[in-house]
């Protein structure tokens, strides 16, 4: 289906020189609208067609230079003063480990911006039709010929003139090349739109049966149900039905040995502190009363923490009467329990205990300090010379 | 002399003043050098190492330049493929610049001290490759390879000029898809013997990939820079076109990049495992002054170059190409004179005139080699089936 307006006047040559030739001859007659079609790149024709060179540079230049600054901004921004991170012991700003990530992030926009730049700005892309599709001169140029032609938009156009010009240059074929005729493709047919109803029903009722119920089906619903006995579930296996059960009778954790004065008033014996107090074992017994004694007695033993006169007041430590106490028997009540003092044997074990009380002894001391404690640190004398 | 009347060459002697140049160029830099290992001898030793590598480089790197253009059937280089082979003619003279280097390899190497070793389990799991007799043995059979394909490859191709046969391009090819997987081993070892071994306890996987994208950038550059010159003076049929330079720009310009990458590949991986025994190397190029040097050999291998070769027209420019290549020339001197001499002085800069003696005797040596060559052959090779088409060649 072609009309009767002329696009252009098509030549084809069988030999890239004869088409190089041609090109050279109608670069100099002047004329602007005119293109050439070869089934490979040319060699030289950039010269001959007097092509100035490419802008596309430009365009792959700035977006591989935002590449690289966008890069970089993400991760000065990400990695060193939004959310600064201790990777591997390297500096936030560890720029050798940010340069891969520069380096792909400034090829992939250079590349992506130079293809659409070069489809969309250079080549009118995206563009349906041309007048030279379907016809017998782009089958050839696209296979074994070279081509060229002229457009008749151009001011200098003659068609007889070309035509002459095309075969004293030894072209194998010179076609007229003509505008097809538009037609005409109304979208809105009923077909259509039965068509589009379909398929916008079909759609949306497989999105709702997978979103719904596909995704709890087996296998599908990445292996909720497993034969496994979860924390908290109910199970048939025992008469009682609990899925958690107690360790066996007699077990004992480790560092959790029974206490033998279990339930009396006071130990039986004399217990002897098995704990030195060495730094490292007084912070852990202060580490251990901060967390475990410190909510009632407070952080200095002195009794008074945030829950003093919401029940039973702790006492403080620090009373003639706690002081006098030997190491065992503070042990014995942190092990036991006191009146509203519950046992945290099963919390803290053997030796924390007895840290805790080494750290308590240092409290007690800390607080009642004497000034012969003071002058108890000797200090040597500084000779001269030395 | 065979003028070939097709692509209309005739033969234009070069002055006799250029003979001149290279011999005071090499007499002096040969009496400087003498100077200088009488005086500052372990100093001026390492500096003749890097001269010794400057000359591999340019030497094998031209003869990979050769096999590179058989293999890859290009057209455009083949107009320029006897000057190419002019720069290769070093390869013969490396079995005597050898010798000082095996005479002293004592004040070289510290491996070769064998009671060092016997004290140093690393250096004595190493000794079976590392040990003076495989060491020698390996520098010949290098050389003796290079120089059996250097003499193979360019007999057929000045054998070509007389009888104009085709087919000794095509035994040519062949001994070039030898020579490549030979070329890529010998000068990865080379690399890891005369400049990886001076410091006996480190090591890095990718030494020899880097010295090969120094050695293709110093070989092109050496083309290049002989090329525009040649060019420049009318040495080279005027049918040769700035479309011809334009492969030579976009070739250094993507030597540049690879040099850049396998830098930075091999610098990244050691800086982010900060390992001690890795490590050890470049903390020997970052103190003492020597930062400044690796600053300066990032600016000077890739950034200014880089700037220089980036826009098209500057590919094809005769004088941006030649300020290009004798930078990158100097830029190769500088890469090698960084991964050799810290190695003498890890704990800091120190200055010696000597530095400066062995560039000299190097240019000498080339400028010398190369007349003795052009009078001897044509610097097109008229015999060359593919010569035609390579002159006529447009981008």
């Amino acid at each position: 289906m072609q009309s009767n307006t002329l696009f252009a006047v098509a030549a084809q040559f069988n030999e890239p020189n004869k088409l190089i030739k041609a090109v050279k001859i109608i670069a100099d007659l002047g004329y602007k609208k005119w293109d050439v079609n070869t089934p490979y790149p040319v060699h030289g024709m950039d010269a001959a067609m007097k092509l100035k060179s490419s802008k596309l540079g430009y365009v792959t230049l700035f977006f591989g230079l935002s590449g690289t600054a966008l890069a970089l901004l993400l991760m000065w921004w990400t990695m060193s003063v939004d959310y600064p991170m201790i990777i591997g012991g390297k500096p936030f700003f560890a720029l050798p480990a940010f340069i891969p990530v520069t380096f792909e992030l400034t090829v992939l926009l250079a590349t992506l911006a130079t293809v659409i730049g070069m489809l969309s700005v250079f080549f009118n892309l995206p563009n349906n039709s041309h007048p030279l599709h379907d016809t017998n001169y782009m089958q050839r140029v696209s296979a074994d010929h070279f081509g060229i032609y002229v457009e008749a938009d151009d001011k200098k156009f003659n068609a007889e003139e070309l035509r002459t010009l095309f075969l004293s240059l030894d072209a194998v074929q010179v076609d007229d090349i003509y505008v097809p005729l538009k037609e005409k493709y109304p979208i809105l047919q009923p077909k259509f739109l039965v068509f589009l109803t379909i398929v916008f029903a079909v759609t949306s009722a497989i999105t709702y049966f997978t979103l719904n119920y596909l995704l709890y089906m087996e296998p599908f619903d990445w292996m909720v149900s497993q034969a496994k006995v979860t924390p908290q579930e109910k199970v048939e296996t025992f008469r009682d039905g609990f899925g958690m059960r107690q360790p066996v009778k007699g077990t004992v954790a480790r560092g959790f040995l029974p206490y033998k004065f279990m339930g009396m008033p006071a130990p039986a014996e004399s217990l002897v502190n098995p704990i030195i107090p060495t730094k490292e074992t007084v912070e852990l017994g202060k580490r251990k009363f901060l967390t475990f004694c410190s909510p009632c007695h407070g952080n200095f033993a002195d009794g008074d923490s945030r829950l003093r006169g919401q029940f039973q007041n702790p006492p403080t430590l620090h009373s003639t009467r706690v002081r006098e106490m030997n190491d065992g028997m503070i042990y014995h009540i942190i092990t036991n329990g006191q009146n509203a003092m519950p046992s945290y044997a099963p919390q803290i074990t053997r030796e924390e205990r007895w840290s805790i009380v080494n750290y308590i002894r240092v409290l007690q001391r800390a607080k009642n300090a004497e000034v012969t404690d003071v002058q108890k640190v000797k200090k040597e004398p500084v000779k001269n010379g030395q | 002399m065979v003028n070939n009347t097709l692509v209309g060459y005739n033969k234009k002697e070069l002055p006799g003043k250029i003979q001149v140049i290279g011999i005071i160029l090499l007499l002096a830099g040969l009496a400087l050098g003498v100077i200088g290992f009488l005086t500052d001898y372990v100093r001026a030793l390492h500096n003749y190492l890097v001269m010794f590598m400057f000359l591999i480089s340019i030497g094998v790197g031209s003869l990979f330049l050769i096999t590179l253009e058989y293999i890859a059937g290009a057209d455009w280089s083949v107009p320029f493929r006897r000057i190419i082979e002019f720069l290769a003619s070093v390869i013969p003279v490396l079995f005597i610049l050898v010798v000082p280097l095996i005479i002293n390899m004592h004040d070289l190497f510290h491996w070769t001290h064998l009671e060092a070793v016997e004290h140093d389990e690393i250096l004595k799991g190493k000794a079976p490759y590392l040990n003076s007799t495989f060491f020698i043995i390996r520098a010949f059979v290098f050389i003796a390879i290079w120089f059996l394909f250097y003499l193979l490859i360019t007999r057929n191709s000045l054998k070509q000029d007389k009888n104009f046969d085709q087919g000794l391009t095509k035994r040519n090819i062949k001994l070039s898809a030898i020579f490549i997987p030979i070329f890529a081993i010998s000068l990865t070892f080379s690399a890891i013997d005369w400049m990886m071994s001076l410091e006996p306890h480190w090591f890095s996987t990718i030494y020899g990939v880097y010295f090969f994208s120094g050695t293709v950038i110093a070989a092109l550059a050496a083309a290049t820079l002989v090329t525009v010159l040649l060019m420049e003076n009318g040495y080279l049929p005027s049918i040769i076109s700035y479309d011809h330079l334009y492969s030579f720009g976009a070739l250094m310009f993507v030597f540049v990049n690879f040099w850049a990458y396998i830098a930075f590949s091999q610098y990244m991986l050691i800086w982010y495992a900060d390992l001690p025994e890795e490590t050890s190397w470049f903390v020997h190029r970052w103190t003492g002054g020597w930062e400044y040097l690796s600053i300066f050999l990032i600016l000077v291998q890739f950034v200014v170059p880089y700037a220089l070769l980036l826009s098209q027209p500057a590919k094809m420019d005769p004088r941006r190409l030649k300020i290009a290549a004798i930078w990158l020339l100097f830029a190769h001197f500088v890469d090698l004179y960084w991964l050799i001499i810290p190695s003498l002085s890890p704990k800091g800069y120190t200055f010696s005139w000597t530095d400066f003696v062995f560039p000299l005797m190097l240019t000498g040596l080339m400028i010398l080699l190369f007349v003795f060559n052009f009078k001897r052959n044509n610097i097109l090779a008229v015999g060359d089936p593919k010569l035609e088409r390579g002159l006529n060649f447009h981008l």
